[in-house]
């Protein structure tokens, strides 16, 4: 009786015949792989998440600012500047401002205070505070890439 | 004497009996055998089974529902094939191709208005006809798998309409595209609640092969619309096909007394008899195709099916012409929808989806993964299991089962709606755990939503009238109505008491004005 070290011969019909089906599997779902990674693509093409604000003066202390075309909204005081974008972090609609000055999103009711916290609605998170930081000549630059927290503020 | 000259004047005469001889393989059919001979031999009949039961024709037993969504669907592809010549598939040009339908293109406004409005129509008789399928209990073995397809086809029936919607490239189509591409990377939030690595954000991976895209743009677009006129209809035609080939193959239409099938895998099939004398076949030869069981009984047809030439063609022919009247008559009334060119900005306040993805909307404004994902995968994979489920023998094609099953329903209608009703009602009235514990987790609030509470609560109710009644059709019974209930209130309140930012009002009247 063939124990486990002496298995049972396999055919070699049997044998060409799996050998067949494998190989046929095994090339079509290798290439259902090769071709699932097609639609992914290797480079985004989309403009720079960096843009040019303007000179530190045009945001002098004290103004609460929203660029338009940029869905960001600059806060300055004494301390310095801050960015924070206006879209929502719970599926990408922008929100609008409120008259208590908070924010509130029109596609399914999240609601934020002044400083992006969410206080109602289904918001997982703040809304985020972006990078500002200062290019060569002296103009402020937005990263919309680059999260930071809520606290920090670039000093000009 | 003839010459090569008659033989090919007397060619030429027969020439049009020769060419339709050579195309339709017999000739008009005269006897009811011919007739079946037709349907089986001819490639676009025989999708028909030969002979059909009297039953499968009155209107109430199916509603026509069946039908009419394959009707819609040929219009729908005849006038998407049409929208098609002038529709230009970019980001720049896509708004005003539509416009060019409405104010420049020959009949353009009322193709484009045909297709908007029969797939509308498509989805609610979609609904329907799964409505009626269920509660006939036609979803019963042998037919499981069929239920489990129309589930499929649901689902991209689904599809096709939000990909339909996104391709005039205008406000509704824009906000669609961003928060759909949100919701397929809405896996993070649950990733981000538990404090996974980034590796586990896969919902990066699901928005990016969406839009191609970091953001939605020319890849978007080029990619909705090529799911939308070729991967969708690719697919749905198959699943379509199969769907209607099963339904013969699964014996017919279900119908109360079982079905003679083939395979004799009908319900509750009568038993057979022998055969008087008189009933003895006195000839050898006939159709076998139509008997079922043993013995080829002549002149006999137990089960006094009639020739689907013509009864079920006539039939056919005629939900067919009342769905194009439909289009026809919403053609000519109203005029498709188009708001104004997209503008990644502004966001319409508020944003709301097509009707049908209201009760959606609804759940989305709970949380984004638990009620844009998680609930419907739920609901889909919940219903698509009825069958395997509720395996309960019992004769197929009975409204509610009977007086049983119809006092269950009108409880479940009851419990469902007030369940409905409080799960929208508590939130607008006294806010939800943000409001009541600022610091509360984030993990709590996605799982405990009103949303997750209110499908708890329906596939609680259906476990307990499975555990008072000891049946799991009734059970089942209790399941389907919930959801549709829930289905139908959900859509309601996105539709008429939802106002900008999705907050709650009575009437459209108290809007704010701004």
């Amino acid at each position: 009786m063939p124990g486990r070290l002496e298995p049972e011969p396999i055919g070699r019909r049997d044998f060409l015949g799996l050998a067949g089906w494998w190989s046929a599997g095994i090339a079509i779902v290798g290439s259902l792989l090769g071709m699932a990674r097609l639609p992914k693509p290797r480079v985004l093409d989309e403009v720079s998440a960096r843009f040019r604000l303007g000179a530190p003066s045009d945001f002098p202390p004290g103004t609460d600012t929203e660029i338009a075309g940029r869905n960001v909204r600059i806060v300055s005081n004494q301390e310095g500047i801050r960015a924070m974008s206006l879209i929502c972090t719970h599926l990408g609609c922008i929100v609008g401002r409120e008259a208590d000055g908070g924010f509130s999103c029109p596609c399914h009711g999240s609601k934020f205070d002044p400083e992006g916290e969410p206080t109602a609605g289904p918001a997982p998170r703040a809304l985020t505070w972006l990078a500002v930081s200062q290019s060569a000549d002296g103009t402020l630059i937005v990263d919309k890439d680059t999260e930071v927290s809520a606290e920090e503020v670039y000093h000009v | 004497m003839e010459s090569g000259l008659n033989r090919l004047w007397t060619n030429v005469k027969a020439l049009p009996r020769n060419v339709r001889d050579s195309v339709m393989r017999h000739g008009a059919p005269t006897s009811d055998r011919a007739r079946s001979q037709a349907v089986f031999g001819n490639f676009f009949l025989h999708i028909h089974s030969v002979r059909v039961h009297p039953r499968s024709l009155k209107l109430t037993t199916t509603w026509a529902l069946g039908v009419s969504l394959v009707s819609q669907f040929v219009i729908l592809t005849v006038t998407g094939v049409l929208l098609m010549v002038y529709y230009n598939p970019s980001v720049e040009l896509a708004y005003d191709s539509i416009k060019d339908f409405q104010y420049v293109v020959p009949t353009g406004r009322f193709i484009r208005n045909i297709h908007r409005w029969i797939a509308h129509m498509m989805v609610a008789t979609m609904i329907l006809h799964m409505a009626r399928v269920f509660y006939t209990a036609s979803y019963k073995a042998p037919r499981e798998f069929n239920w489990v397809l129309g589930m499929f086809l649901f689902v991209l029936g689904l599809a096709f309409s939000f990909t339909g919607y996104l391709l005039p490239w205008d406000q509704l189509a824009f906000w669609a595209i961003t928060i759909g591409a949100n919701i397929a990377a809405s896996p993070n939030e649950l990733a981000a609640a538990l404090d996974l690595p980034k590796a586990f954000y896969i919902g990066d991976i699901q928005k990016e092969i969406l839009l191609g895209a970091g953001s939605v743009g020319q890849g978007a677009l080029t990619r909705f619309y090529l799911l939308h006129v070729m991967v969708l209809p690719i697919i749905f035609v198959a699943g379509l096909a199969v769907h209607i080939w099963r339904i013969r193959k699964d014996g017919g239409l279900a119908h109360p007394g079982g079905n003679r099938t083939a395979a004799g895998k009908g319900v509750g099939t009568s038993d057979a008899r022998p055969l008087t004398p008189a009933e003895q076949p006195k000839k050898t030869y006939g159709l076998m195709a139509v008997v079922a069981g043993t013995s080829p009984h002549t002149g006999k047809d137990l089960d006094e099916t009639v020739s689907a030439w013509p009864s079920l063609l006539r039939a056919e022919l005629a939900v067919f012409m009342a769905t194009m009247l439909i289009a026809v008559a919403l053609g000519l009334i109203a005029d498709a929808p188009l708001r104004e060119i997209a503008n990644p900005m502004v966001p319409e306040n508020p944003a709301k989806a097509p009707w049908y993805f209201l009760g959606l909307q609804e759940m989305v404004s709970y949380s984004a993964f638990v009620g844009g994902i998680l609930i419907p995968a739920v609901v889909v994979i919940g219903l698509g299991l009825i069958p395997y489920l509720d395996r309960e023998p019992e004769p197929s094609g009975v409204w509610f089962s009977g007086p049983r099953g119809r006092r269950i329903m009108g409880w479940t209608v009851v419990f469902a709606t007030i369940t409905a009703v409080l799960s929208v009602a508590i939130p607008v009235k006294f806010g939800w755990l943000r409001n009541w514990y600022p610091d509360i987790s984030q993990l709590v609030i996605i799982v405990f939503n009103p949303g997750s509470l209110l499908t708890a609560a329906y596939a609680l109710w259906s476990l307990v009238v499975i555990m008072r009644t000891r049946s799991t059709r009734l059970g089942a019974i209790a399941l389907f109505t919930c959801f549709l209930v829930g289905f139908l209130i959900l859509t309601y309140v996105g539709t008429y008491l939802r106002g900008p930012n999705w907050d709650f009002y009575w009437s459209q009247a108290d809007w704010p004005v701004h």
